[in-house]
């Protein structure tokens, strides 16, 4: 019988661990000198507030949506990718390199073209640790690490050299027009409502269309079940004759594509040129969601829309209270990879007494 | 090239490598007890705000420097809970340390010092001041043994001295005391320390703790020896590399001094020299930054000699029920 009834599982120990990790962070802003309630009222009316605060919250989201899919999906067969930072710096690339190649009349048809490339290009980077780690036995973790750092040097290497637009900043020639993705505000003003500016644009339906996709491929496809069943126990998938190597290199391919894909939001959603730093850290806050969404689609989904909706409100924060710089977002973020990831024993193990105790009394 | 440049390409070499080789040993520690860390990087991130900050108050730097060790084992502490009390899991742990001691340096130093993330710069007694060491100018005319000594050996802080002293003490520690025999069998097979009537539980958490400190005097090293104060992430991956030498190193003291030295080595080149001409073709300084983490990989490999880490490395210890 499982220690914990599923509705538990799911939804009270992350709210427990995110109450935790909002409490703490609460404590911080105190420290500074600040109201925290009056912090986390800006956050929600910067975050949701307005129509362009909405946009952004959902911009961010999109980012994260597939930042987190792509920990989720390497979660699931119990491999910890760190590596989407990379990843999505060369999905940047892939998605630079197409929309630099041709004159693009209109972004339908350069869109499936830039995720083929941010796809191919996020996969390849998470090939060569997934086939070290399956076939050599070298750990993911670090690899993937490593690989971050080398894909930071590349991007620079690039931009200050072959890729480099004449002019004094390390970025790469704008992108043509024809590459521009529609806005929720065209889409919007198409439609005769008002909306305000915000890089909000239609990646956001391709992040909610992998959503889908993914849990499809988990829990209805003969290959979703072999990583869930490689994830929960090596051994015995081995004695069911699913190959290690193939899952390990399938998922990871799949991850890395994910990841890549974030970069069809920032880059050609945003940007519409390559930067040194096309991710801004969604790799990373990939990690945060994943945990959170307990590495479930929906989870991601709803975990990603909360971070946001920090990152957004956590702006608007710096703006309206100074003292309170933009790296209270990082402090919130790492308070919530520490208390849902690292001291989720902390939180169970109580939880799971409490239950306890209530099943032997009833 | 003339001996002068080498010099002191050689001096900067030593420089740059100390705080690698702080992290490194410290990793060294925490992985031979069976805990990964990759939390280094935050931990030399928040010692260097920490022993600037108060270095920089308080007008000492030694004061500074216990500022600087504390705030490091807090982290320590946290990882130590997280990882061998509750059992979590270490790696997680350690990107959640990163974060936070990347957001919280930048926030505190915002609320002090009101300067954009950064510390005032620190000077006089505030910072590690160089030493020259004795016999400098009587061995400076012995050729090549005497500039050497003088330009690379003699005339930086104490804590590069420190740093070099500790490899020798870790490997006392580690190889020639029953502490640190316990230390290495309880990362190799918890259980066969425990059956000894052993605490696994304080053995790792002693390990954790000398890591904080060696992070700690990483962090110190950076701000307020290499450097005059804290910027933002001022710690720029040396974390990480310190985990490719740790790795690179095969988890051995001697050899962590030389991958460090040659992690500095790359670095320091890398700094002097933008671009590199080998014979017509042109590397590029990214290439060089880049190099550490390549290395790595292919270690990591197994191509060039194989690197095994300690086998019970990552996993929390249970006791049998």
């Amino acid at each position: 019988m499982d220690k914990l009834p599923r509705w538990a599982d799911i939804a009270l120990i992350p709210a427990l661990n995110l109450f935790l990790a909002l409490f703490v962070s609460g404590l911080v802003i105190v420290y500074i000198g600040e109201n925290p309630f009056e912090a986390l009222r800006i956050l929600v009316v910067g975050a949701v507030g307005s129509t362009g605060g909405i946009g952004y919250t959902l911009f961010y989201a999109t980012s994260f949506i597939f930042t987190g899919l792509a920990v989720a999906i390497a979660f699931q067969a119990r491999l910890f990718n760190i590596g989407g930072e990379g990843q999505a710096q060369l999905g940047a690339l892939g998605v630079g390199l197409v929309c630099l190649a041709l004159p693009w009349p209109h972004w339908t048809l350069a869109l499936p073209a830039a995720v083929l490339g941010a796809a191919l290009f996020g996969a390849a980077w998470a090939f060569i640790p997934a086939y070290l780690q399956a076939k050599r036995g070298s750990h993911i973790v670090i690899t993937t690490i490593m690989f971050n750092l080398i894909a930071g040097a590349l991007l620079i290497y690039l931009l200050v050299g072959p890729l480099k637009a004449p002019g004094m900043s390390p970025e790469s020639p704008a992108f043509p027009d024809g590459a521009a993705l529609p806005t929720a505000r065209q889409f919007f003003e198409a439609l005769g409502i008002t909306w305000r500016r915000s890089p909000l644009n239609v990646t956001f339906l391709l992040a909610l269309a992998a959503c889908v996709a993914l849990w499809v491929l988990i829990w209805r496809t003969r290959l979703g079940y072999e990583i869930r069943a490689f994830g929960q126990s090596e051994p015995a998938a081995i004695y069911a004759g699913i190959s290690p190597v193939r899952i390990t290199v399938v998922v990871m391919l799949i991850s890395g594509a994910l990841a890549g894909m974030m970069a069809i939001n920032t880059v050609m959603g945003e940007q519409s040129r390559l930067l040194q730093d096309n991710v801004q850290g969604a790799g990373f806050v990939g990690i945060a969601v994943a945990l959170m969404g307990r590495s479930h689609p929906l989870g991601v989904f709803l975990a990603a829309v909360l971070f946001g909706a920090l990152y957004q409100g956590g702006g608007e924060l710096e703006f309206e209270m100074p003292a309170v710089s933009r790296e209270m977002i990082i402090v919130i973020q790492a308070l919530v990879i520490l208390f849902t990831g690292a001291l989720d024993g902390m939180v169970r193990r109580p939880v799971e007494q409490v239950f306890a105790r209530l099943r032997r009394a009833a | 090239m003339d001996l002068n440049t080498i010099l002191q390409i050689f001096d900067s070499t030593l420089r740059l490598a100390t705080p690698l080789l702080f992290a490194c040993l410290a990793g060294l520690f925490s992985e031979r007890a069976g805990v990964f860390d990759i939390g280094l990087e935050g931990k030399m991130l928040i010692s260097a705000f920490f022993s600037a900050a108060i270095a920089f108050t308080s007008g000492s730097v030694w004061i500074g420097l216990m500022a600087g060790l504390l705030a490091s084992l807090v982290l320590s502490l946290i990882h130590g809970v997280a990882a061998i009390t509750f059992r979590g899991n270490q790696l997680i742990s350690g990107v959640a340390l990163n974060f936070l001691a990347s957001g919280l340096t930048v926030l505190i130093a915002q609320n002090w010092f009101a300067q954009g993330g950064r510390t005032p710069s620190v000077e006089g007694a505030a910072r590690f001041q160089e030493i020259a060491l004795p016999f400098v100018e009587t061995l400076r005319p012995v050729p090549l043994i005497g500039p050497f000594y003088a330009e690379v050996i003699s005339g930086h802080t104490i804590l590069v001295y420190v740093g070099l002293a500790s490899v020798v003490l870790t490997w006392w520690v580690l190889f020639r005391t029953r502490f640190g025999l316990r230390l290495r069998a309880v990362g190799e097979n918890p259980a066969a320390v425990d059956t000894a009537g052993i605490s696994v539980v304080r053995l790792r958490f002693a390990a954790v703790m000398i890591c904080g400190l060696l992070c700690g005097l990483a962090g110190a090293f950076l701000a307020v020896g290499l450097n005059a104060g804290f910027v933002k992430d001022m710690s720029a991956g040396r974390g990480f590399i310190a985990l490719a030498a740790l790795i690179f190193a095969k988890w051995r003291p001697g050899l962590a001094l030389v991958a460090c030295l040659l992690f500095g080595f790359l670095d320091a080149v890398s700094i002097r020299y933008q671009t590199i001409s080998l014979g017509g073709m042109v590397i590029p300084s990214q290439f060089m930054q880049a190099l550490p983490y390549i290395l790595t990989v292919v270690i990591l490999a197994g191509f060039v000699g194989r690197a095994i880490p300690p086998r019970a490395g990552g996993e929390a210890y249970v006791k049998e029920r």
